[in-house]
């Protein structure tokens, strides 16, 4: 199972709860397993084609996963995921002292 | 073409001892020029015209030039900064970098909240006018600034004078002042629409406000994104997001929802097809002015393009495709 943050803008839809235990081997499959579990919370995460939408960020711990293998990077059992809105685009080099 | 005739082409529009020498960098604050859209609005009839007002002409790249500086000349008027207090507040990047700016050209220091996930131009902008910059937790976005840039003001009133970019009215006097009055002039008062975007509210309140007094019909239309998780910079999504104390909603007559993506692709068409590189609440601006203009036989709608596309450049996905 690996932790995943849940922004504010998005916890309505997760019933207020901001850290969720989801099980996947990869982001993909946690993110699959997240919205199956909280449907509402699909078109703020994905497109029309299912992919992620632009300014969805996903970090592993301190990296982006766009700097591993995208949603194919493979989620160890206890890896805290960290979801956040891109506000400005770039590397977010800062965003790591934040991971919970 | 040779340098005389080239020298001739230039000297019809400028003339050199024309040129200002000014007093202060604050006195470069607005006046920006009035551009219409030519290329993105083809589809529109002659009757019909966009126009943008191009913020990043301010010298700190952005329209929240004018709050900033307004809210630094009230506090100083009233005592309130001087004297090594430090003006506080929280931003996700252009009031901060506008703070930053006239606090170093006053000798004002600034300490700013800002979300960990503001971008790397601005951090590194923020850093090098001397701001002190406090992140705040990315999932908490701009309102987890807030939260904390008020904590602290409570917890240390002796050190800081918290600005409050989103209670503060001279915010949006400083619209009321400026911006609103420009736009009637540089459009001979002919302006029907003003279209602008909503994070403070500071600018369609203030230039709405003096425009609603000196053209009654106008519409007033605000730019919104579609929902609370969401890439445009520097707006917000009202119905979920702490409310800002000068938003007066009974002065709009329409809020128009924006998709990031379809900022995102405005942005790039904007660039490609304008010459106009702009930044993404630019981009959400161009989408909400073109889809009013659509719907009407004829008038001038204005709207506010922001700041330029410059700290927007490591973000990959905005200018992919």
């Amino acid at each position: 199972m690996a932790t995943i943050r849940i922004p504010t803008p998005l916890r309505p839809y997760t019933n207020g709860q901001s850290d969720l235990s989801i099980s996947g081997e990869t982001v993909g499959q946690v993110l699959d397993n997240l919205v199956q579990q909280y449907p509402a919370l699909r078109t703020h995460i994905f497109n029309e084609d299912g992919g992620l939408r632009p300014f969805v960020n996903l970090f592993i711990g301190e990296e982006n996963i766009n700097d591993l293998q995208g949603i194919s990077t493979p989620v160890q059992d206890g890896d805290r995921i960290l979801l956040i809105p891109s506000i400005a685009g770039g590397e977010y080099p800062n965003v790591a002292d934040f991971v919970p | 073409m040779d340098i005389q005739t080239s020298q001739n082409l230039f000297q019809a529009s400028v003339t050199l001892s024309s040129l200002p020498t000014v007093r202060s960098l604050e006195t470069l604050v607005g006046n920006t020029p009035l551009i219409p859209l030519r290329r993105v609005t083809t589809h529109l009839p002659a009757t019909v015209q966009v126009l943008a007002k191009a913020e990043w002409f301010n010298p700190g790249g952005s329209i929240k030039d004018r709050p900033a500086l307004n809210i630094l000349r009230m506090a100083l008027a009233e005592g309130k900064l001087g004297g090594g207090k430090r003006l506080l507040d929280s931003t996700s990047g252009n009031m901060g970098i506008a703070y930053a700016t006239f606090g170093a050209a006053l000798g004002i220091p600034v300490t700013l909240i800002v979300p960990a996930n503001a971008s790397p131009e601005r951090i590194a902008i923020l850093k090098a006018l001397g701001a002190e910059l406090i992140l705040s937790d990315p999932s908490e976005g701009s309102d987890g600034a807030i939260r904390i840039a008020r904590q602290m003001a409570a917890q240390h009133p002796e050190r800081y004078y918290y600005a409050n970019q989103y209670d503060n009215p001279a915010n949006w006097q400083a619209h009321y002042c400026t911006t609103g009055p420009e736009i009637f002039h540089q459009t001979q008062g002919c302006v029907t629409h003003l279209v602008a975007g909503l994070g403070t509210s500071g600018t369609l309140i203030g230039a709405g406000r003096y425009l609603r007094e000196v053209s009654s019909g106008i519409q007033l239309i605000a730019v919104q994104p579609s929902s609370p998780f969401h890439g445009l910079e520097g707006l917000k999504h009202m119905p979920t997001a702490i409310r800002p104390g000068i938003f007066d909603d009974s002065l709009i007559d329409q809020t128009i929802p924006i998709e990031t993506e379809e900022a995102y692709q405005m942005v790039r068409r904007l660039a490609r097809e304008e010459g106009l590189f702009v930044g993404i609440s630019a981009g959400a601006a161009a989408v909400a002015a073109i889809r009013v203009a659509e719907q009407l036989e004829g008038g001038q709608v204005v709207t506010i393009f922001p700041d330029a596309g410059y700290k927007y450049l490591s973000d990959k996905a905005l200018w992919a495709s």
